[in-house]
This record gives structure tokens, sequence and C-alpha cells, in this order.
């Protein structure tokens, strides 16, 4: 597989969240707004890069029966460092994005790949893989975030679009995030197919 | 290079190495940003500080007032200008909140008028409740508007239960909590007067 | 604080999965039929309450004495990852009519970000032993009553004539959708 193949098949094809249906918490937990969603997005692929490299670098010194643990305590590390990183240099942020941040650790898509991808492949396959698929499940988010802070709140990024005279609340409410999720799901279907 | 067994040996010693390493790793980064996370803390209450009282040269020492009926306490933090204390901060909360704790920095200025306040802290329905940091400054609705106004002088109350100000659209819970957090503030704040002014005495 | 306020919040007006979004993926996952509903609560509701319980006496007697609460994130999900793995080899010895219910779901438990959040939100809320026990139990119940209601709806949808393009996942996901408007009705309770 080439790699830019690799890099790229986290945006459509294979998008961890509209395809494989994973990580949906911080999905759907983080989405009420474009910025939160490109936060928890860009945070999940700093995990994710990280992760595949060190996992990919270390693969052979592993024992097959204690890999999954130590993955998982690979994983738990760097998003300790994202923890205390964005609590450092990005509070408001960190607040906004709450327990959904050392909940990234059990994001099945960061597991997932390790376990699946960067434990059989190459440091520059498993870079590779880890960056196309956090910047395709930051694509997911933004989107869902995107959608949803249009329509609940008629502002994108932050920036107002229409008056808020019109907006529904409810798409920034929980139920807006199942509702237009589902929507974006069955629409990424109908692309893929043609 | 050949993949180490599943030995138990092999088992232990990787998983320790593992474990110790990102411990000690993260012991690193830990460091690095302690002092990061404090000032970014520190920051964000002396912003919160500056924007509800007038122009002050510095703060005075910050103290805690203990609150009648309860364990918890408020947060006063005295504003000067040259000797003269112009205002108060203070950090005070509810539990009344729509989905329970508000927390709000309160000015007081020196005759005892709110002279601004900011939500630190809620969690309160987006696009209702969570209107409560613009509402209650809307400067072209006096019927809204606590800025400029005393407990002393006004009821700090929705309308419906009698009060001086018109409650959010659909979030009655969340403005009744929010009166009752700046009532909060008031109330200790006329009971402390005199300490107040006693460390202005002493500053 | 009050446990009926605990209890209720944490069931009907912050529900775990419809309203705080932890635990979907075994929320979307294993809701196809009531019966494996069933066992992946019983399976979720006993290693909640073990890992809240181990996750606090490691917080407030080991982290927070030596000033390591920034190791929190590691160490609790290893707790709560041997605990799984502890789980199932007791289970499996002491008593396999369980581990046959039960055991597939173990393995999936790990990953369950409800066990985490919920061991996380305990010691984030200051709850004490008591308190976190409670609100483990009341969360390991609204997880089961999201996941019951969910899968009783799933079931119906089945034998429903649902437009192409909706088939599936994204049907699940407006019906879950549907769901936790229902559920906004218990805001306020408390």
């Amino acid at each position: 597989m080439d790699q830019w193949k690799n890099f790229t098949k986290g945006f459509i094809k294979e998008n961890p969240v509209f395809v494989l249906l994973l990580g949906m918490c911080p999905t759907l937990g983080v989405t009420s707004s474009a910025i939160n969603g490109l936060g928890m997005g860009l945070a999940t692929t700093f995990v994710l890069v990280m992760a595949n490299i060190v996992v990919s670098l270390i693969k052979s010194q592993i024992p097959d029966k204690v890999r999954i643990p130590s993955f998982i305590v690979i994983i738990a590390a760097f998003v300790t460092v994202v923890e205390l990183m964005m609590e450092a240099y990005l509070p408001a942020l960190f607040k906004s994005l709450g327990i959904f941040i050392p909940l990234i650790v059990v994001n099945c898509i960061v597991l997932g790949r390790a376990e699946a991808f960067a434990s059989k492949n190459s440091l520059g396959k498993a870079a590779v893989d880890g960056l196309g698929m956090g910047l395709g499940f930051s694509f997911a988010l933004v989107l869902l975030g995107g959608v949803r802070e249009l329509l609940g709140s008629g502002k994108l990024f932050d920036f107002p679009i229409y008056s808020e005279n019109y907006v529904s609340l409810l798409f920034v409410l929980a139920p807006g995030a199942f509702i237009v999720l589902g929507y974006l799901v069955a629409i990424i279907n109908q692309v893929k197919k043609n | 290079m050949a993949k180490r067994e599943s030995t138990f040996f092999n088992m232990v010693v990787t998983l320790l190495a593992v474990t110790f390493i990102a411990a000690a790793a993260l012991g690193f980064v830990y460091d690095l940003t302690k002092e990061a996370i404090e000032l970014a803390k520190l920051r964000a209450q002396s912003e919160a500080i500056k924007k509800v009282l007038p122009e002050f040269d510095e703060l005075g020492e910050s103290f805690k007032v203990a609150i009648p009926s309860s364990t918890d306490s408020l947060e006063f933090f005295p504003a000067f200008k040259g000797e003269e204390r112009i205002g108060v901060a203070i950090k005070t909360y509810t539990n009344n909140g729509f989905s329970g704790f508000i927390s709000i920095m309160a000015g007081i200025d020196s005759s005892g008028k709110i002279s601004g306040f900011e939500v630190l802290e809620h969690a309160e329905t987006p696009g209702l409740g969570s209107k409560m940091n613009e509402w209650f400054r809307n400067e072209q609705k006096p019927q809204q508007n606590v800025i400029g106004k005393s407990p002393s002088t006004h009821s700090f109350k929705v309308s419906k239960d009698g009060g001086d100000f018109d409650a959010i659209t659909a979030s009655t819970i969340t403005s009744r909590a929010f009166l009752e957090a700046l009532k909060r503030a008031y109330d200790a704040y006329e009971k402390n007067m005199n300490a107040t002014t006693a460390s202005a005495v002493n500053q | 604080m009050n446990y009926f306020v605990i209890v209720l919040g944490a069931i009907l007006v912050n529900n775990i999965v419809l309203m705080r979004f932890l635990g979907i993926c075994p929320f979307l996952g294993v809701s196809k039929r009531i019966s494996t509903a069933i066992g992946m609560t019983f399976a979720v509701a006993f290693v909640m309450v073990l890992a809240t319980i181990v996750t606090y006496l490691i917080q407030v007697y080991v982290l927070d004495v030596f000033g390591l609460s920034f190791l929190q994130t590691i160490a609790f999900i290893l707790i709560i990852a041997s605990l799984v793995q502890l789980v199932e080899i007791i289970m499996k010895k002491v008593s396999p009519a369980l581990y046959q219910a039960l055991g597939i779901f173990l393995p999936l438990i790990t990953t369950n970000c409800a066990i985490l959040g919920v061991a996380i939100l305990t010691i984030q809320t200051d709850y004490n032993l008591v308190e976190g026990v409670v609100f483990a139990v009341a969360n390991a119940f609204g997880f089961g009553l999201a996941l019951l209601l969910f899968a009783g709806i799933r079931e119906h949808l089945e034998l429903q004539n649902i437009p192409k393009g909706l088939k599936g996942a994204p049907i699940a996901l407006i019906s879950a959708g549907i769901l936790a408007m229902a559920f906004m009705g218990f805001s306020g309770l408390v």
C-alpha cells in the first residue's frame, strides 16, 4: 500500500467515526461547537501518532501476552501529556472538553490502531496511519460540531452566521448529537456508494 | 529482531519497564507544566476580578469569609486605588442552578452597588441558562441589568417571585440561582464590611 | 449529599449514556437483543462498582498522599484493566455458569469509557467512598435502563420498513436521539 492511500483512507473510506463507528463517546460528547470538535480531534491525533510511533518502535520487545496492557500504558502516558499541556496552555479548551480528555485513553480508535496496525508495521507507515486516522477523526468531529453549532446557535467557529432567533436549540443539546450524527452517517454511506 | 517470548520473567520485566518509563516521563512533563498550570489558574481569576471591578491599582490580600449555617466560605478580594478601597470582588456560588453548582465572581463597589459579574463555572443548558452572563448585563433592558444596582435598594429576585428582575426566557431556575448567588455575595459583604474596612486601615 | 439525589440524578437526569455520552460503544454495539443487553448491564455494574472502590482508595491513599495525582489517568486505566482480568479469572474458577453468561462481555469492558468515566467523576465531584459506591451503582442502573430501552426499540426497528439510506447505524442513532429527547424531560428534577 502506498503512503498516500495509507494516509487518505481515514477520511472517507475507513473514517473511524462515520464508517467504523469507533470513538463515539467524545464524538457525541464534545461536538456542541466546531472549535471543541477541532480541539478534541487534534488532541486525539497527537495521541494516535505518538502511540503508533512508540508501539511500532518497541513492537519486537513486547511479549505477546502483555501486548495490550503495555499499549494501554503507553497510550495513557501520552494522554496525560496532552492533559497537562492543555491545562497549562489552553485552559479554556481544557475546561470545555472536561472529562473527555482523560477518556481519550479508552477511545477504541487509539488502541485499535496500535493493535491492528502499528504493532505489525514499520515506523513510517505507523506514523502516517496514525496521522491519517487522527485527521479523519478530527474531520468528522469538526463536521459534526460545525453542523450542530450552525443549526443550534447560528454560529460557525464562534462567528455569527444568522440571527439567534431562528436557531433550534435542540441541536446543541444531547439529542441533537445523536440525530445529526445519524444523518451524517447516512449521507457518508451514500457518498461512499457512488 | 525476533519477538520476545511470553515467559513469566519477560512479561513482568516488560510491564515494569514500560510503566516505569511512562511514569518517569510523565513526572518530567508534570514538572515542566506545573508552573504554567498554576499561572493559568491565577490568570483566569485575576482577569475575572479585573472585569468585575472599576479600575484599581492593586489588590489587597484576599481572605475567606464563612457563610452562616454552612461549611462553605466565600473568597473576598479587596481592590485599592491609592489608599482608598474602591471595591471588593467576591467569589460567590449557588447550588440551585438548573444543573446544580454555579460559581460567579461578583464585584461590589465602595457604595455597595454591583459593579460587575463574571460567571466562572456552570453546567447550565447551552443556549438557555448559559445566557446568564449576557442577559443580566443588558444595558438596554433595565429590567434585566443588575449592574449599578444594589440588593439594598432592589429586590434580587425574579419578577415572578415578586422581585425586580426579569428571568431569562425559559430559564427561571437558572435566573433565580444567579440572583441568589449575587445576593449571597452582598449579604456576606454587608456583614463583613467592618472587617474589610479594618483591613483597609491596616494597609 | 443526599443519596436519593445522587441516585435520581445518575439514572434519570444525567443519564450516563444519553446525557453524559459515556459508554456509547456498548450502547450501540450490544443493544441488538434484549438478552445480551441484560448480560452486558450486569457485567458493567459489577466492574463499575469494584473499579470505583479500588480507584477511590488508590486516589486517596496513594496518589494524593504522594502528590502524584497527575498519574491519575494511567493508574486508573491500569487498575480497571487488571480488575477486568482478575474478575475474568475468578469468575471462570468460581462460577462457570456466570462466566458463560457474562464472560464474553468482560474484554469489552476495559475500553468502556463509562467505567473510567464514573471513576474519574467520583473523584472530581468530591464524593466520599459511600457516595461513590452509590453513584457507581446508580450509574450502572442508568446504563442498564438506557441499554434495555434501546434494545427494545431496536428489536422493533428490525421489523419496520425503514428508508434504505437510513438502515442500520443511522436509524439507530436517530432513535437514540429521540430517546435522549425523552430523557431531557427529567432535567431540572433534582
